[in-house]
């Protein structure tokens, strides 16, 4: 599954080589392929153990399950017919070569901002470069009325942008300005990061577009599976004010830092479109980021640490009982003073995940455990088992507590009937949640 | 019958362990493209790892969940050529591997590499002790390999492992406090020395009291995080002492699965098919060729696997046994000394002390790491005068220790009653209290011990099973003896209240009864001439120049040390010159 687009580039790149008429359909398909990872396609439209792009996976919303569709070239039941301009239509206006509206589960307004250059590339590669799948497109498991597509329309009037897309040259241009330009670009359109990790209103917009629009942009706070996305501005709560864009980069490129390690629906991501991304995007990215300042209501004071719970365990002392469980189950690799192995085990002291006032993703990843995904950068995929059958809700709950308080961090406080529900909520999640 | 022939590739490699990931890496980094083929089940981490269910010693150690099972194939074993083999029919004095990581999974860490004397044994002997000191039916030889070439295959695998060790002698200058008798390294270890536990600490004390030279063992249980050359993460050792027969929860441990197959399941020119049993190895007509190998899945349903190059790396016996059973080389018949197939198969000689002290002293045994500890070199190798004490061979003595479990660590002072309440008090009085110091020693060649097919016994595939003769030989039980009062010698500084020793008696016969030890040798040694070896220096079959036979199987005989390192250094020495000298010019690399 992680290597299919590699016959399609080789295959590029031979056809490149035989004949010169071609080289440059080629090049435009190789381009699509990199805008296809920028873009995450995959990440949506390809089912678990599905073909590629081939679409059917399903999209869970609070009205019912949406499926992806599929994009590959197949005449019949892939996007084989539609001309360019249908296409752009689409990316730009949410709206299908029938005259449809698609969920906003498709970033169609993120994707409006894109170049059409990039689109250009993109439509190539998708109707040269991939292989066409016959699958027919799946209906939502939505009740009538609400599986009324007009809504969609009013929806997509009132929230998405007109589109106007950025004139972005394509130089690898290394001056601050530019490349901060560049990854305004990356995660505003293709990497359309706000569809997780800015908040959204109550019919599902994201509440802000783009940087511009202000601080709620990337503030966090969406809960997707179970897992809350994090704020990726400036703020110390659960935000990335202490990391670097060194730091930025290596999480990425390998899915994991000294700061901490990916997990849930970020796994994804880091799989098919961030380690595939190049080294310059991947510094864009980082530099775009680190100008976001803080969300107004946050605390904006770093990370500090705080050894007083860290000589309590080494000198045998448990302050209460989460710290007991901690001792027993997770210090051999987190360590007694929080610190874990920087890269291998994330340290959890300073762990953005602790900081928040939402502490839902760490009692997840406590039941369902954590599979690091393996990437070329860094092959080995490290595994949290699961804590499901070893720790029940209240030492889940203790647990959490214990460490969202510990080590200078300062996170939410968990109930047994919080992690009660998140239990019953992830109860499928038999193996460490991974890619 | 052969119902399904898979398509043709540039590489079969028999058995998924250390061997197998080496050679598999090598391999495909040369543009090869590579099937490894695993007897056993897909292994990980996670879920055969993952903590808690991991570290049952019920189901790891006493049920052997990560061994090979009697039931699904096995060996008869027997002392002499007079007796009728009996089939191994429960795992204790040896339990061989199965699986993908193989040996490599459930393995303890101690990562060595060897003396130079040893690999050049007879030579080095003859010289010093002159030609007569080698008793006439001891069957040593040399490896055909030095020391010096090995080195830098040493230091990578020691890169690759994340090998913790403290070095004492780097490129000529000495380092600091590690092994005095260590030959010159070209590195030092990639990772520090573990720290000691107290039990090693006091052994320490009391070897260097005694004019020893004590120094930490180089274990492949990482002393801190760690990345290796191919990416692949290791965490540090948390001292859990579940190392030996248990696939490590902590990515602490050095393993194929932790630190090669990561980085090899991204290559595209890779494929591991794991549950494919190896029945033979094909040759063509002119017997010359090997041509691929015939398999058996799980389903019963035998495949042939056509390649240019076929690797055995598979356990230590198996290594010969499918020689045996492919009609590959001559059968080794220890009446007239002809043929070498099954010849020189060896195993390790070991003792122990175990010392009891107050209950004011706590040891507390159950910390520990497989590859943690102290060790003193000074009655391995030839590392002392052997000319008065007539043998051959040495041990390293240690304290190695490695975590005791609840249900297989009873150490109780002699005199105890076996069972009842006098027994179980002092399991009680004792667990918190006791320190053991381990030899670890040569077993020699002999002439008549060895590798041959079963004329009674055969699997559910209709092969005859691997049948060993085997039994001790006094130049070891003297060596052992002799290494066994130096070791008690050290514990009754160490002022024990009591102590119990463990050596062998002359006459005694081997006991397949009690673990020793895994660590089973030879039987497809390599050497310098084919008529006393059946790999040449680069682990090459000296007539079928296609076929390379790797891993502690050809270990002319015993040697002190535990055998993954070297078998690691001889992987990558043989991968060296595949990729070197064979794909440019195949044939053999060595004329006979």
């Amino acid at each position: 599954m992680k290597w299919r687009l590699f016959p399609v580039l080789a295959g590029a790149i031979c056809v490149m080589q035989s004949s010169g008429a071609y080289a440059d359909d080629a090049d435009l398909i190789k381009r699509g392929a990199y805008v296809a990872v920028l873009g995450d396609c995959e990440a949506c439209h390809t089912a678990h153990d599905g073909k590629y792009l081939a679409g059917g996976l399903a999209l869970q919303s609070p009205i019912g399950a949406i499926y992806s569709t599929n994009i590959t070239p197949d005449r019949d039941t892939g996007i084989g017919t539609w001309t360019y301009e249908d296409f752009a239509h689409l990316m730009r206006r949410g709206i299908r070569k029938d005259g449809s509206s698609v969920y906003p589960a498709m970033p169609y307004p993120s994707y409006s901002k894109m170049t059409d250059e990039d689109l250009q590339a993109l439509y190539a590669y998708l109707t040269q470069g991939v292989a066409p799948v016959s699958l027919k497109n799946r209906a939502p498991d939505i009740p009538w009325l609400l599986s009324a597509r007009w809504p969609l329309a009013i929806w997509r009037l009132l929230f998405a942008p007109s589109p106007a897309p950025p004139l972005l040259s394509a130089s690898h241009d290394e001056t601050p300005d530019v490349l901060v330009e560049r990854g305004r670009y990356l995660v505003e359109g293709p990497g359309h990061c706000g569809s997780c990790h800015t908040p959204r209103n109550l019919v599902l917009a994201e509440k802000v577009q783009t940087a511009a629009d202000g601080p709620k942009y990337l503030s966090g706070g969406f809960i997707v599976d179970n897992w809350v996305a994090p704020s990726l501005r400036s703020d110390d709560a659960g935000g990335l004010v202490g990391w670097t864009s060194e730091d930025i980069v290596a999480f990425l490129k390998t899915g994991r830092n000294r700061h901490g390690a990916t997990f849930g629906a970020m796994n994804g991501v880091i799989t098919h479109s961030t380690s595939l991304t190049n080294d310059h995007d991947l510094m864009a990215i980082a530099a775009f980021l680190k100008t976001l300042g803080p969300p107004q209501d946050v605390s904006v004071e770093a990370f500090r640490y705080d050894d007083a719970v860290s000589r309590q365990l080494s000198a045998g002392k448990m302050p209460s009982e989460g710290a007991r469980i901690y001792v027993d189950r997770c210090a051999a690799c987190h360590r007694t003073d929080g610190h874990g192995y920087p890269g291998v085990f994330p340290p959890l002291a300073g762990n953005p995940v602790l900081q928040g006032p939402d502490a839902t993703s760490a009692a997840h990843i406590i039941l369902s455990g954590g599979r690091l995904p393996g990437v070329a950068a860094a092959p080995s995929s490290l595994v949290m088992g699961s804590y499901r059958d070893v720790l029940d809700d209240q030492q889940i709950a203790d647990l959490v507590t214990f460490l969202g308080q510990s080590w200078g961090n300062h996170g939410a406080a968990m109930t047994a009937s919080q992690v009660a529900k998140i239990r019953q909520a992830t109860t499928d999640e038999k193996k460490p949640a991974g890619e | 019958m052969v119902s399904r022939n898979e398509k043709h590739t540039d590489v079969v490699i028999v058995g998924f362990g250390w061997v197998g990931a080496i050679m598999a890496r090598e391999l495909t980094q040369a543009g090869l493209n590579v099937v490894a083929l695993e007897r056993g089940p897909r292994r990980d981490t996670w879920p055969e790892g993952a903590y808690p269910s991991s570290i049952d010693e019920l189901t790891h150690n006493t049920r052997h969940a990560l061994f090979l099972q009697p039931s699904q194939s096995t060996v008869t074993v027997r002392h002499r050529d007079s007796d009728v083999a009996a089939p191994y029919r429960q795992l204790a004095a040896f339990l061989p591997g199965t699986g993908v990581g193989g040996a490599g999974l459930h393995w303890s860490g101690c990562h060595w590499r060897i003396s130079p004397v040893e690999l050049r044994l007879r030579s080095h002997y003859e010289e010093r002790y002159g030609k007569d000191f080698i008793p006439q039916d001891m069957t040593i030889q040399d490896w055909g390999v030095s020391y010096e070439e090995l080195e830098p295959h040493f230091a990578f695998a020691e890169s690759v492992f994340g090998t913790s060790g403290q070095a004492y002698k780097v490129n000529g200058k000495i380092v600091g406090d590690g092994n005095p008798f260590d030959a010159d390294r070209s590195t030092p270890f990639p990772l520090p020395a573990m720290k000691n536990t107290y039990s090693a600490e006091l052994y320490s004390k009391a070897a260097a009291e005694c004019g020893y030279h004590p120094f930490r063992i180089p274990s492949a249980n990482a002393s801190q995080a760690y990345t290796n050359p191919y990416g692949c993460q290791m965490g540090a050792c948390t001292f859990c002492g579940f190392c030996s027969g248990y696939a490590c929860y902590n990515y602490s441990k050095a393993s194929p699965n932790v630190n090669i197959l990561p980085a090899l399941e991204r290559e595209s020119r890779f494929e591991l098919r794991a549950e494919c049993d190896v029945l033979k190895v094909e040759t063509d007509s002119s017997g010359k060729k090997a041509t691929g190998v015939i398999y058996r899945t799980s389903k019963g349903e035998e495949v042939r696997q056509t390649a240019d190059i076929v690797i055995l790396a598979s356990f230590a016996y198996n290594n010969p046994y499918l020689l045996l059973l492919s009609g590959i080389g001559q059968p080794y018949d220890p009446k007239t000394g002809e043929g070498t197939v099954g010849r020189n198969f060896v195993y390790q000689n070991e003792s122990g002390v175990t010392l009891f002290f107050g209950q004011d002293k706590f040891t507390n045994p159950f910390i520990g790491a497989g590859g943690n500890g102290v060790a003193i070199d000074d009655f391995n190798a030839d590392n002392f005068d052997h000319g008065p004490l007539g043998f051959v061979g040495g041990a390293p003595i240690w304290v190695n220790q490695a975590g005791s479990k609840p249900i297989s660590s009873a150490a109780v002072p002699k005199g105890t009653p076996q069972w009842g309440a006098h027994w179980k008090k002092a399991v009680k009085d004792n667990f918190q209290h006791t320190i053991s110091i381990h030899a670890h020693g040569t077993n020699m060649a002999f002439r008549d011990c060895y590798l041959s097919l079963d004329p009674t016994y055969s699997d559910t595939a209709g092969r005859p099973l691997l049948r060993i003769t085997f039994n001790w030989h006094d130049n070891d039980v003297k060596m052992i003896r002799y290494v066994t009062d130096r070791m008690a010698d050290i514990g009754r500084a160490m002022k024990p209240e009591s102590m119990s020793v463990e050596t062998k008696e002359f006459g005694e016969e081997f006991d397949l009864r009690h673990y020793q030890t895994t660590h089973i040798a030879g039987g497809a040694i390599m050497g310098t001439s084919p008529k006393d070896s059946v790999v040449n220096r680069y682990l090459q079959h000296w007539d079928v120049s296609n076929l390379f036979v790797i891993g502690s199987s050809a270990f002319p005989q015993g040697i002190g040390y535990n055998p993954t390192g070297i078998v690691a250094a001889l992987a990558y020495w043989s991968a060296k010159a595949i990729r070197e000298r064979y794909l440019k010019s195949p044939g053999p690399m060595v004329q006979a």
